[in-house]
C-alpha cells in the first residue's frame, strides 16, 4: 500500500470522468441485451413490450447451431495448439538470456500491428497458390497465427514470476527434464496456461476478419452472423445471439484476466 | 554464454519456425503475386508493373489511401486523448481493486469485435438508438444524418473498439512514475498543473507513443467498421482490397493495393518512431 499523500488524494473530477469513460465503453454493447428482449423487428426507442420470442427462435435454427459448432471446434483447436506454442515461446524468453531477445519477441509480436486484412489476403492467396481448399482448417491456421502473440505474452507474465531455483532442485534431485517440467514447472504455471487457454479461445470464437478470407462453406458463428445482417428480419435474432455471445466471453475473459494478473501483481506489466 | 543462448533458441525454435514460417510465406506469395495480372478469370504469372501502375495513377486509390491515414491518425489521437485521463486516473488515484479497474478498462477490447462494431451500427442509425431516444423526448423532430455512414461515425467506433490498446501502455508508463519525483517537484513549489506538465506528461510520454502506434497501423486496415457504420464517404482503402478479393475477382491488384498499403503504414511509422524519438531526446 503505497502511503496516501497530497499527490494521490481522492480527485472528484477525474472519477467522474473514469464513470463516464466506462460507460462509453459499455453503454453501446448494452443495448444488444436490451433490445434483444424488445417485442419489435426495429431497433429504436420507444421500447414495445418484453418479449423472449427472439431466444426461442435461435433453439431451433439449425445453420446457427452449425456455426456454433464449427467456432467451438476452431476456438478449442486454435486454443491448444497457441498455448502449446505459446508456453515453448515464454519459457524460452524467460529462462534463457538470448542472443538477439529483441528481434526474436518482434517477430513473435508481429501479427499483432500487422492488419487483419494483409495478413488474411497473404493467408488465402498462398493457400490458393497451393491449392489447399479453404475449410475450418484454414480457418484455425489463419486463428493460430494472431493468438499465439497473447498466448506468449499471457505465459510471460507467469512465467517471470517464476523462481529458476525450485526447477534447479527438481533437476539436481535426479528429475529428468520432463519430469522436472510436469512436477514443478507445470503446477506453477498452471493458471497461466488456463488464462492462455481460455484467451486464445475467445480471440478465435470472436474472429472475423481472418476468418472471412479463409471460411470455405462451412461458417464459423462472427461469418454466420455477418451473412445475416444483410437481411433486417433477421435483426432481432442477431440480437440475441449477439447478447449470448457478449455475455459468455465477457464472464470467460473476466475469469482468464483475473487469472493471469492475480499472481503476477508484483511482476512488471508488459502492456497487452 | 553461448550454449545458453543455444538452448534457448532450441527451446523457442518451434513457435519461432511457425511464427515466422506463416508470415514470411505468405507475404512472399502476395508481393509475387502483386507483380501478375488478371485476365478474366486466368491469372497470369508474367511479371508486370501494371498494377502498381494503377495504384498509383488511379485517383481513387490515393484518394482512399489519403483517407484511410487520416481517420486513422485521427481514432489514434482520440483515442490517446480520451483514454489519457483514465489511465490517469487509475495509476494515481485507484488505491484498491486496481485489479479489477484495468479489467474493467480492458475487457470489451476482447469480445467480438463484430458485435462491437454492429452496436454502434444500432446506436448511430438513422432510427437508431440516440435518433429514436431523441425524438422519443421531443428534443428533434427529424433524426439527425450525420450520425451514421460518415468518418465521424467510423472514428468513434475505431477509437471505441481499440481504447484498451491505448489505456494499457499509458497506464504502464504512468505507474512508472517515482512518486518521489513528483513529491520533490511539490517540495520545491510547482502547482499540480506545472507538475503535470513538468514532470508526468513528459516521463508519461513513451506510453502516449506508443499507444498511437498501436492504433493507427492496425485501424489503417480495417475494413469492417467502414463497411458497416461508414457509407460512401467512410470508405476506406481495405474495403477497396477486400473487393478485389471478392465482387472484382482481380487478385493481383488486390494484392497490389495490400503491398502498398503496407508500405505507406511502415513508411509513416518509422517516419513517427524517428520524429518522436529525436522529440523525446530533445525534451530528456
Amino acid at each position: 500500500m503505497k502511503d496516501m499523500t497530497y499527490i494521490s488524494r481522492p480527485n472528484r473530477p477525474l472519477y467522474f470522468y473514469a464513470l463516464i469513460y466506462l460507460a462509453f465503453l459499455y453503454v453501446p454493447v448494452l443495448f444488444l441485451p436490451l433490445f434483444s428482449f424488445n417485442d419489435s423487428i426495429y431497433v429504436a426507442f420507444p421500447l414495445k413490450g418484453f418479449t423472449t420470442a427472439w431466444y426461442e427462435s435461435m433453439l431451433s435454427n439449425e445453420p446457427m447451431h452449425a456455426a456454433l459448432m464449427n467456432s467451438i471446434k476452431v476456438g478449442t483447436v486454435t486454443s491448444v495448439i497457441a498455448t502449446i506454442l505459446g508456453i515453448f515461446g515464454a519459457k524460452a524468453l524467460t529462462r534463457y538470456r538470448i542472443r538477439g531477445q529483441k528481434p526474436v519477441v518482434a517477430v513473435i509480436m508481429l501479427p499483432l500491428v500487422i492488419p487483419g486484412i494483409i495478413l488474411g489476403v497473404a493467408l488465402l492467396i498462398l493457400l490458393s497458390r497451393l491449392g489447399v481448399p479453404l475449410s475450418l482448417y484454414t480457418v484455425t491456421l489463419g486463428h493460430i497465427l494472431i493468438s499465439v502473440p497473447f498466448a506468449v505474452a499471457t505465459l510471460m507474465a507467469r512465467f517471470e514470476g517464476f523462481d529458476k531455483s525450485m526447477e534447479e532442485a527438481a533437476a539436481d534431485l535426479g528429475d529428468n527434464a520432463w519430469w522436472t517440467f510436469w512436477r514443478v514447472t507445470f503446477p506453477m504455471v498452471f493458471p497461466g496456461v488456463l488464462a492462455s487457454l481460455l484467451l486464445c479461445f475467445t480471440i478465435s470464437f470472436d474472429e472475423f476478419i481472418m476468418a472471412f478470407f479463409l471460411t470455405g462453406t462451412e461458417p464459423t458463428l462472427p461469418i454466420f452472423i455477418w451473412g445475416q445482417l444483410r437481411f433486417p428480419l433477421k435483426l432481432p435474432g442477431v440480437l440475441a445471439l449477439g447478447a449470448c455471445i457478449l455475455v459468455v466471453s465477457f464472464v470467460v475473459v473476466f475469469f482468464s484476466q483475473w487469472l493471469r494478473r492475480r499472481g503476477a501483481a508484483g511482476v512488471p506489466d508488459r502492456g497487452i | 554464454m553461448r550454449s545458453e543462448s543455444l538452448r534457448g533458441y532450441t527451446l523457442l525454435s518451434p513457435t519461432l519456425i511457425v511464427m515466422a514460417f506463416s508470415m514470411c510465406a505468405p507475404f512472399a506469395m502476395m508481393v509475387a503475386m502483386s507483380f501478375w495480372s488478371q485476365h478474366a478469370f486466368e491469372i497470369d504469372t508474367a511479371l508486370t508493373l501494371k498494377n502498381y501502375g494503377e495504384a498509383v495513377e488511379g485517383p481513387v486509390y490515393r484518394t482512399l489511401l489519403v483517407r484511410s491515414l487520416w481517420i486513422s491518425g485521427a481514432c489514434a489521437i482520440a483515442t490517446v486523448l480520451i483514454s489519457y485521463p483514465m489511465a490517469y486516473y487509475v495509476a494515481f488515484h485507484v488505491h484498491r481493486r486496481k485489479l479489477l479497474w484495468i479489467i474493467l478498462m480492458t475487457l470489451p477490447f476482447w469480445t467480438s469485435y463484430l458485435l462491437r462494431v454492429f452496436a454502434w451500427k444500432i446506436v448511430l442509425g438513422y432510427n437508431g438508438v440516440i435518433n429514436s431516444g431523441l425524438k422519443t423526448i421531443g428534443l428533434i423532430e427529424q433524426p439527425l444524418e450525420f450520425l451514421l455512414y460518415s468518418p465521424t461515425a467510423v472514428v468513434i467506433t475505431l477509437a471505441h473498439a481499440w481504447a484498451a490498446f491505448a489505456i494499457l501502455p499509458i497506464y504502464v508508463s504512468l505507474e512508472k512514475i517515482d512518486r518521489s519525483l513528483l513529491e520533490a517537484a511539490a517540495d520545491l513549489g510547482d502547482s499540480p498543473v506545472a507538475r503535470f506538465f513538468r514532470v508526468t506528461l513528459p516521463l508519461s510520454l513513451p506510453g502516449v507513443i506508443a499507444a498511437m502506434l498501436l492504433i493507427f497501423v492496425p485501424t489503417v486496415g480495417d475494413y469492417v467498421t467502414p463497411a458497416l457504420v461508414g457509407g460512401p464517404d467512410g470508405i476506406m482503402m481495405a474495403n477497396i482490397i477486400q473487393a478485389n478479393f471478392g465482387k472484382v475477382n482481380n487478385w493481383p491488384m488486390g494484392a497490389a493495393l495490400a503491398v502498398s498499403m503496407m508500405v505507406v503504414v511502415t513508411v509513416v511509422a518509422l517516419v513517427y518512431i524517428w520524429v518522436t524519438r529525436r522529440a523525446t531526446e530533445r525534451i530528456g
